[in-house]
């Protein structure tokens, strides 16, 4: 427990905000590697899974290719490539983006699989280009999925970026390192405590993010919970009723 | 005028849907297809807007080669209207109307407008205009589906079994409602259907089809009815099994100007104008139309 208080302790002093080796630092370093890992997987994998899911031809083949992308171990990959490359932002950003583009292709292509075949259809029959069906009609609707792909993305991004401390990198994996290196524990904790922070935020950003861009009358629990509504009450009343007559 | 000239086409799968069509659907009037699932009537249609492209042979609109139209363009001048409205869910009833002329690019307010007045048109109170699909009623997406199919203005209207997933009597309205619009309208219509009640009803030209889509029999419902050219055709519209074959039920005495009328295996199936008990002679103007409607309840609904 002391471990816990000790870890907010160095979470919530002023000392430990700023400088080279303060929290702002590092985490506008790891929000940096996240958003490049991302970038990078997102200018991949979202035309791709788009392309995917309009033509609905390749899929199985990406499918093969793109978990055989998450059985590989992220670390391993990044040494890896370090042997060849050297140290550097690069490396790190290319394995953060191989993470990514599975649950970004995933998304856009299931997405667009889930928008019912007759929508489509009857958009081409009255006069719709390929691209207006694409962006007007399959990516609104498909927008749920797409941004759920979106979020296991991120969180798994941000959660792996904490590697980027032990290729001679910066970022929040940094407390982590230096304190297990260290054996002050108190630190590896509260890096930990961190990462984990900055996720759960950028997951509720998303959620926020996802509620206000999904088009109304897609998400049907609104559009339907106003019509049964009224009729609930009568059903309970009805309910409820029934035993007493008997009685 | 829409012309089918030695049309065939087969599917990748090597099934052969349409074999060798010829058929010529005149200007302003209604033409059914009409036949059992499978027998190649919705690839018809859809060959008129290139949604199909015939393996060999070609179609004419007005002369035309439609081969030689940019697909988008031709369908943005042809109406069509589908089975459950295929409406887009995230739009309004409004923006889906005015979806092809903001195509177009007909001002916002302009189409919007003219969007208001198909709704009136269709008989649809102009205060569903900012619902989106999903709370409308089935019959009333249907309704949204025949204003957007009008929205352009199209000489040609194609229909794909548009109420066949509504129930009888939100169906015979909707027909009502299709009489009373191609009356006014005057459009060149194709409509598709497997229930040949709705073709005699609708149809003022009916084409019968087997599978492979080859014509059993084509012409006016009356002509259909009086003269089937084959078993196929006899059975196809019911006259094989009694169904249309009505004779006047003698053991009920009549009592007003009407008498009741049974089909072959018995059953009461309608009343015929018997003025003082003679049956009327039908003016050579009558149509088809009010006798179908007379043996057809949900018709009359």
């Amino acid at each position: 427990m002391n471990l816990l208080f000790a870890a907010f302790a160095f979470i919530f002093d002023p000392a430990n905000l700023l400088g080279e080796r303060g929290i702002l630092p590092r985490l506008v370093d790891h929000l940096l590697y996240t958003g490049l890992g991302l970038a990078v997987a997102f200018v991949i994998g979202i035309p791709l899974g788009l392309l995917i899911g309009h033509t609905g031809k390749g899929r199985n083949f990406v499918i093969a290719v793109t978990s055989s992308f998450r059985a590989i171990p992220t670390f391993g990959l990044l040494l890896f490539i370090i042997l060849f490359t050297g140290l550097g932002l690069w490396p790190l950003v290319v394995v953060l983006a191989i993470l990514a583009v599975p649950p970004l292709l995933a998304g856009a292509y299931s997405g667009l699989e889930s928008v019912n075949r007759d929508t489509v259809d009857a958009a081409r029959a009255i006069g719709m280009t390929e691209w207006q069906i694409l962006f007007s009609v399959e990516i609104p609707l498909a927008l749920p999925l797409i941004l759920g792909g979106v979020r296991s993305a991120t969180l798994q991004v941000i959660a792996t970026a904490t590697i980027a401390g032990y290729v001679g990198l910066t970022g929040l994996g940094r407390f982590l390192i230096e304190g297990l290196a260290l054996h002050n524990y108190t630190i590896a904790l509260a890096g930990a405590i961190l990462v984990a922070a900055l996720a759960l935020a950028a997951d509720g950003l998303l959620a926020l993010v996802q509620k206000l861009v999904v088009p109304r009358g897609v998400s049907r629990g609104l559009t339907r919970s106003r019509s049964i509504r009224p009729k609930k009450p009568t059903g309970f009343r009805v309910m409820a009723m029934a035993p007493t007559k008997e009685g | 005028m829409i012309e089918f000239h030695g049309v065939t086409k087969e599917f990748a799968d090597g099934t052969l849907a349409v074999d060798d069509f010829d058929l010529v659907i005149p200007s302003r009037k209604t033409t059914v297809l009409v036949g059992s699932s499978g027998c190649g009537k919705t690839t018809l249609l859809r060959m008129i807007n290139r949604m199909v492209d015939p393996t060999s042979g070609f179609v004419d609109i007005d002369g035309e080669d439609i081969a030689q139209l940019e697909p988008v363009k031709l369908r943005r001048r042809i109406g069509y209207v589908m089975q459950n409205s295929g409406l887009l869910p995230h739009r309004k009833v409004i923006d889906n109307v005015a979806t092809v002329p903001l195509l177009e690019g007909v001002p916002k307010r302009e189409a919007h407008a003219r969007a208001l007045e198909l709704l009136d048109t269709v008989g649809l109170d102009r205060s569903l205009a900012n619902r989106y699909p999903s709370q409308l009623s089935g019959g009333q997406q249907q309704r949204v589906g025949v204003a957007r199919g009008l929205a352009v203005d199209p000489n040609i209207l194609l229909m794909d079994e548009p109420f066949g997933a509504v129930d009888p009597i939100v169906r015979a309205d909707l027909q009502q409602e299709l009489i009373r619009l191609q009356q006014e309208l005057g459009k060149t219509v194709v409509f598709v259907t497997h229930d040949i009640d709705e073709a005699f009803l609708l149809g003022d030209q009916v084409v019968i089809l087997e599978i492979g889509a080859h014509i059993a029999q084509k012409g006016t419902p009356a002509e259909i009815l009086a003269n089937p050219a084959n078993d196929f055709v006899a059975n196809f519209i019911g006259s094989g099994r009694g169904k249309r074959r009505l004779t006047v039920d003698a053991s009920v005495t009549s009592s007003g100007d009407d008498l009741v009328l049974v089909d072959g295996a018995g059953y009461a199936a309608g009343v015929v104008d018997a003025p003082r008990g003679v049956i009327a002679r039908p003016d050579s103007g009558s149509k088809s139309r009010s006798i179908s409607n007379k043996t057809d309840q949900a018709g009359d609904a």
